[in-house]
């Protein structure tokens, strides 16, 4: 199958650089797929899991948030504020960062540090969504 | 004449200061390897951001009305300076060369009639520039428990500017940091991030027309809210990397220094010390001969 390049970044890392035959990309009206030669495309993205088929036997599954898609003929530019792989994530790790964050809401002393409790608690509980589809 | 008890503490005491400079030169290098690869590793994505935002700015027609933070307000009477500095000295002129940019820049913006106002990220940039504008600068951010620094904290600065730029308080505003270039070569910058500096239109971007998702307009209200984060994030990691080379720097001229010191204090010392026996000796013969 015809292959095209594909770049995933997040502000702290280049994730992901190389030749891919097909990006599942959940964008924020629905999932599309990216397959060689798509036509030029900009697309926000939705919390979710974004699958990179290298090859038939070579898949990789991330986890993406506040992301943002380009399609060009150029190929596939990922921007997202974070994306972390799939197998590094279990469920009862994100249930104890759940928790910890819920006590961390009720401990705030200031409104800053609660802002930045509750994010923390939404995102994880995007997380938990995301991964049950 | 100092005696050899005084030259032998000050001797000790530089050689103490050296030890300290020594150290920090070391704690500067491992620390920067550090944040050198944390800016460099940043680069692509802020790059990237700003070629998207280019080519949707290009999908919004002249006419149709798009978001203040892409075109600006319409006019050019308050600036936002937000000044990024770190939050220690001892790093050679680094904090100070940031201060002279934006206190420049202040100065002339304030000739021509414009109300300046600040915000200093680090506390180092506050301090230096307090005396001078002290009523002007709206809101101090320190990083000073930041161990690690990551986008979050970058992201709660952006957002705190989108929040003034909201409230009207402002309508141009730009961001001074230190661009890292090497070691010994810190770039002190200006860059305008509200409204955005697109790069000129590339030749390519013409040949094909992009579909959007959702419409251009609600995906650039997206979009430019997160670049200012983006930039500014990139501004905190530039600095860090700066920051820790021109320490580096400064230090490294700080233990030579004191290494030469030591040299010219211990010729000296030396020099007293057989002064002293030379002395005594004639003394000594002066007086058997006397008998």
């Amino acid at each position: 199958m015809a292959t095209f390049p594909f770049e995933l970044v997040s502000p702290e890392k280049l994730a992901f650089s190389g030749e891919v035959e097909a990006v599942v990309v959940p964008g924020l009206e629905g999932e599309f797929t990216v397959l060689k030669d798509h036509a030029p495309l900009m697309a926000v993205l939705k919390p979710g899991v974004l699958e990179i088929d290298q090859s038939a036997t070579q898949k990789k599954k991330l986890f993406v948030r506040g992301g943002f898609a380009q399609v060009s003929p150029s190929g596939l530019t990922i921007l997202a504020e974070q994306a972390i792989a799939l197998e590094e994530l279990n469920a009862a790790q994100i249930e104890a960062d759940l928790r910890s964050a819920e006590e961390d809401i009720a401990a705030a002393a200031t409104d800053e540090a609660r802002r930045i409790a509750t994010e923390q608690r939404d995102h994880l509980q995007e997380l938990r969504t995301a991964l049950q589809i | 004449m100092p005696s050899l008890k005084d030259l032998r503490s000050r001797i000790a005491s530089v050689k103490a200061t050296q030890k300290i400079t020594k150290a920090m030169q070391m704690v500067a290098a491992a620390k920067l390897r550090r944040a050198q690869t944390a800016a460099e590793a940043a680069r692509p994505y802020a790059e990237r951001m700003e070629k998207v935002i280019s080519a949707t700015a290009r999908g919004v027609p002249e006419s149709a009305p798009a978001p203040a933070l892409l075109r600006g307000t319409g006019h050019d009477d308050v600036h936002l300076l937000v000044v990024c500095t770190a939050e220690r000295g001892l790093c050679g002129a680094f904090n100070s060369s940031i201060a002279r940019l934006a206190r420049d820049k202040a100065t002339a913006l304030m000739a021509e009639g414009k109300t300046v106002k600040f915000l200093c990220v680090g506390r180092k940039g506050y301090d230096l520039l307090k005396r001078q504008f002290g009523a002007q600068i709206v809101e101090t951010v320190e990083l000073r428990s930041v161990r690690q620094l990551g986008f979050e904290h970058a992201d709660s600065i952006g957002r705190k500017i989108i929040d003034l730029f909201e409230k009207g308080e402002f309508s141009i505003c730009t961001l001074f940091y230190s661009r890292f270039r090497s070691v010994i070569q810190q770039i002190p910058t200006a860059l305008q991030i509200i409204p955005v500096e697109l790069p000129e239109q590339e030749q390519e971007a013409s040949d094909f027309v992009y579909e959007f998702e959702p419409e251009p307009d609600e995906l650039l209200s997206v979009l430019l809210p997160r670049n200012i984060s983006v930039q500014v994030f990139r501004a905190l990691l530039e600095n860090a990397a700066s920051e820790q080379g021109a320490r580096m720097s400064a230090m490294d001229n700080a233990t030579r220094n004191a290494g030469e010191m030591i040299r010219k204090q211990t010729l000296n010392y030396n020099r007293t010390r057989q002064a002293m026996i030379t002395k005594e000796l004639i003394e000594i013969i002066s007086g058997a001969e006397a008998l």
